[in-house]
């Protein structure tokens, strides 16, 4: 295996963290306005994550950066190639991360009120907004010869981008709910039971189709989709007999299997052409020279399992479940 | 206008917006984790409340600075799509780098440190914002190690056939001259804002409350003198070097800074002056003899290369076009870079002098002056980045790409001007959310964030 393929595995795994881990704090901040109804409810989800989600946005920072620097065409195609949708995400994380900072600054409802939007809607634009962008990265973009994106923002909203888009949510929102089932306490673990359950209703269907349609338009990933869909029910049935920590590692485990269908969908082109299917970005003409990859690996090899280490230590510190009294 | 315009704009804007937060955020974190060690040492409960206290205002800056960053990250992809596909291979790398090294060990040692309080033994959670401290000075070594390459491009070749550069020595991207040597700079200047910051704050306090506290602030205020004062000498000096390497590397840079438009040996440095950018030549020039001559070579005689004459050389060099730079831009920001930086760190060395053995100011209008200092330290940074990334125009990388050629082909001048609109007005209003808070916090004082601790008792944590 070349170190072209080996730095297109890393980023998957980049993406993978970041979807996995952020994916249920994006959850809960979706949920925040239902299954947190009062100030106590929304504290208690708000601190269930609140140890953990910087760290968590780091996966796509990483991600983000490892794509630079290994695949220099392949980022710069997509940033600017889905411009807007691109935006509205990096806004939607703006809002967030100020408002878990700020919203417990000033102790005033109106204030807080006006945080909680932000988080919601900082947690729903970018959950759907990389389901989409995923999907039109598989779909395939008005690309040509000068490797230069022209899609215009219809092209980025066709029916399967759109899907692609509400699978990411609703699969969130579920992971999320499970989450907050496993970390939390009072109420609020009850009101995250049956969110739990109604989201499951349009997760396993959405989130079918959507890898259904990839598998069927990609040729490959059947395994990874059929296990993505066995594990989500497989996280309702122990959700239902309040297995919580084993419904929550087999969405986990879902997210995985999805992402590994997006990933093994996209190689080797990383950015198919509608125009003509030889001006795709590959793989093989997006990376680096092989002395940048060495080094990437390098660095990578050592320092990503010791990330791996601290975090979970983090997760371990911060592992009894959160629970905030009325005052 | 067209899209080339608006994206400079954006990320002229944006750079500055995220560097008003990013200095604060790099020294403030090694205040905050000083301040927890002297308690952690001491036991005294002075220390314990002052941590609290500068930790929340560390907290409500470290937020802006995170999220500005991310715009950073994504700006590059977003708006300059050509300068990323041609330098992603060397650039990218430190960027990479950054994110694996210190941005991890950053963000989740703050969380651990915010919500560990009353959960990790004392020990841990200390080492845990030295942890974040430690991510956050590192960050800044990476990014601008980036810079630097592309004010300095070392360690790279073109591949003919991709037309892109291509590492071929980290070790020389990240020991880049430029690059430790604006490090030492801007460190140094972020410790000159941060030690500002404490001074600011401790000032006000002494100056308008006189409660209990006011023993614990003049020893902040002390120590934030001090870190202003030490930081200062380090700027002044990491200064000399980075005029020095300018002269070297950027000459153009450093004529255009210093409107010293011909060839010269030996040269002042203008103090004041009023040019005639058309006619390349200054109508009025205040100089003192031989300064710049010394500044730049280290000789008092030597050679300073002049815009008009690097001009043609760079035509020769590069063929037509023009290679100079915005230079009223450049001269005045020059000047108020040095001008307010040193005006900042001459407030830290008057106050350590009035403050000496046990001694308060007792007039209104020092603690008046204390508190501006601050502002002119930011805005000191502010003039040195527009410095800095104005003076390497007409490049994105020097000698290797324009900025004209950097921009993304495919996006838009709508697109470029909504992202800027939107920036623009977010900024705007979490500026005015963000100086409200701090304000609140600085007013509502130590007692507000730290309930009566006995020793050895749990503390509780920060809540969101």
């Amino acid at each position: 295996m070349d170190l072209a393929t080996v730095w297109f595995l890393a980023i998957a795994l980049l993406w993978t963290g970041y979807l996995v881990l952020e994916g249920f704090d994006f959850g809960v901040g979706m949920l925040l306005p239902s299954v947190g109804r009062d100030e106590p409810g929304r504290r208690t989800m708000i601190n269930a994550i609140g140890p953990v989600w910087d760290g968590n946005e780091v996966w796509l920072i990483t991600a983000i950066g490892a794509m630079f620097a290994a695949f220099p065409a392949w980022y710069a195609a997509v940033l600017s190639g889905f411009y807007l949708p691109v935006l509205l995400v990096v806004v939607a994380l703006v809002f967030r991360g100020v408002a878990f900072e700020y919203r417990g600054k000033i102790d005033s409802p109106a204030w807080r009120r006006r945080w909680d939007a932000a988080i919601v809607g900082g947690s729903l634009v970018p959950a759907f907004g990389w389901g989409l962008v995923f999907a039109n990265m598989l779909r395939g973009v008005e690309i040509g010869a000068d490797g230069v994106v022209r899609s215009s923002l219809p092209d980025l909203l066709s029916p399967y981008a759109l899907l692609g888009g509400l699978a990411t949510t609703a699969l969130f929102v579920l992971h999320g709910a499970l989450f907050l089932g496993l970390k939390t306490d009072g109420p609020v673990r009850q009101r995250a039971r049956a969110a739990a359950r109604r989201a499951a209703f349009v997760a396993v269907p959405v989130v079918g189709g959507f890898l259904a349609w990839t598998v069927h338009d990609r040729g490959t990933g059947v395994v990874a989709a059929v296990a993505a869909v066995v594990l989500l029910l497989a996280a309702v049935g122990c959700a239902a007999r309040r297995r919580e920590g084993w419904a929550f590692a087999a969405t986990a485990t879902a997210v995985v299997a999805v992402s590994v269908v997006v990933f093994t969908g996209l190689h080797p082109e990383l950015l198919p052409s509608l125009v003509d299917p030889a001006y795709a970005l590959t793989v093989a003409d997006a990376s680096s020279a092989p002395y940048t990859l060495g080094i990437l690996s390098a660095v990578a090899a050592v320092f990503l399992p010791l990330v791996i280490g601290y975090q979970a230590w983090s997760y371990w510190v911060f592992r009894k479940r959160v629970h905030v009294e009325a005052a | 206008m067209d899209a080339l315009d608006l994206a400079r704009w954006q990320f002229g804007i944006t750079t500055i917006y995220h560097f008003l937060f990013v200095p604060l955020t790099i020294g403030l974190s090694v205040v905050v984790a000083s301040l927890q060690t002297a308690w952690h040492r001491t036991g005294r409960t002075e220390y314990l409340r002052a941590t609290r206290f500068f930790g929340k205002l560390f907290l409500i800056n470290f937020a802006m600075g995170v999220v500005t960053g991310i715009v950073q990250e994504f700006q590059f992809g977003m708006n300059w799509s050509a300068y990323s596909t041609f330098v992603g291979d060397v650039f990218g790398a430190p960027l990479a780098l950054e994110a694996l090294l210190a941005f991890f060990l950053e963000s989740t040692f703050i969380g651990l440190w915010i919500f560990g309080w009353d959960r990790l033994p004392k020990r841990v959670h200390l080492a845990t914002i030295w942890a974040a401290a430690i991510g956050s000075n590192l960050s800044a070594y990476f990014i601008l190690a980036a810079n630097a390459w592309m004010r300095h491009p070392v360690g790279f070749e073109v591949n003919p056939e991709t037309g892109r550069a291509q590492l071929t020595d980290i070790g020389a991207v990240l020991t880049n001259p430029q690059a430790w040597s604006t490090y030492t700079h801007v460190l140094g200047a972020s410790f000159v804002v941060a030690g500002l910051f404490v001074v600011a704050v401790s000032a006000y306090r002494l100056w308008k409350h006189h409660d209990q506290d006011s023993g614990m602030f003049r020893r902040t205020l002390r120590a934030g003198l001090l870190t202003t004062v030490v930081a200062g000498v380090v700027v002044v000096a990491s200064g000399d070097h980075q005029a020095k390497l300018m002269a070297q590397d950027e000459p153009m840079k450093l004529a255009a800074a210093e409107a010293l438009w011909r060839t010269e040996a030996p040269t002042g440095f203008s103090l004041f002056a009023v040019g005639d950018v058309e006619g390349s030549r200054n109508v009025v020039n205040v100089q003192v003899p031989y300064v710049l001559s010394f500044l730049a070579t280290g000789e008092i005689t030597g050679e300073v290369e002049g815009i008009v004459d690097l001009q043609e050389r760079f035509e020769q060099q590069f063929g037509p076009g023009d290679y100079v730079p915005n230079v009223p831009v450049l001269y005045w920001a020059f000047r108020l870079m040095m001008g307010l930086g040193g005006a900042a760190i001459g407030v830290g060395v008057l106050g350590l002098w009035l403050t000496r053995r046990g001694r308060l100011p007792r007039a209104g209008w020092m603690y008046g002056v204390a508190m501006l200092a601050l502002p002119a330290a930011l805005a000191a940074n502010i003039a040195g980045w527009i410095l800095t990334e104005i003076g390497r125009q007409p490049w994105t990388v020097v000698g290797q790409l324009l900025t004209a050629a950097s921009v993304s082909p495919g996006v838009s001048l709508g697109e470029v001007a909504f992202s800027l609109t939107v920036f623009t007005l977010l900024y705007g209003a979490l500026a005015v959310v963000e100086a409200r808070l701090l304000w609140r916090y600085v007013q509502a004082g130590p007692g507000h964030v730290t309930p009566t601790v006995e020793p050895g008792a749990r503390v509780p944590a920060f809540t969101y």
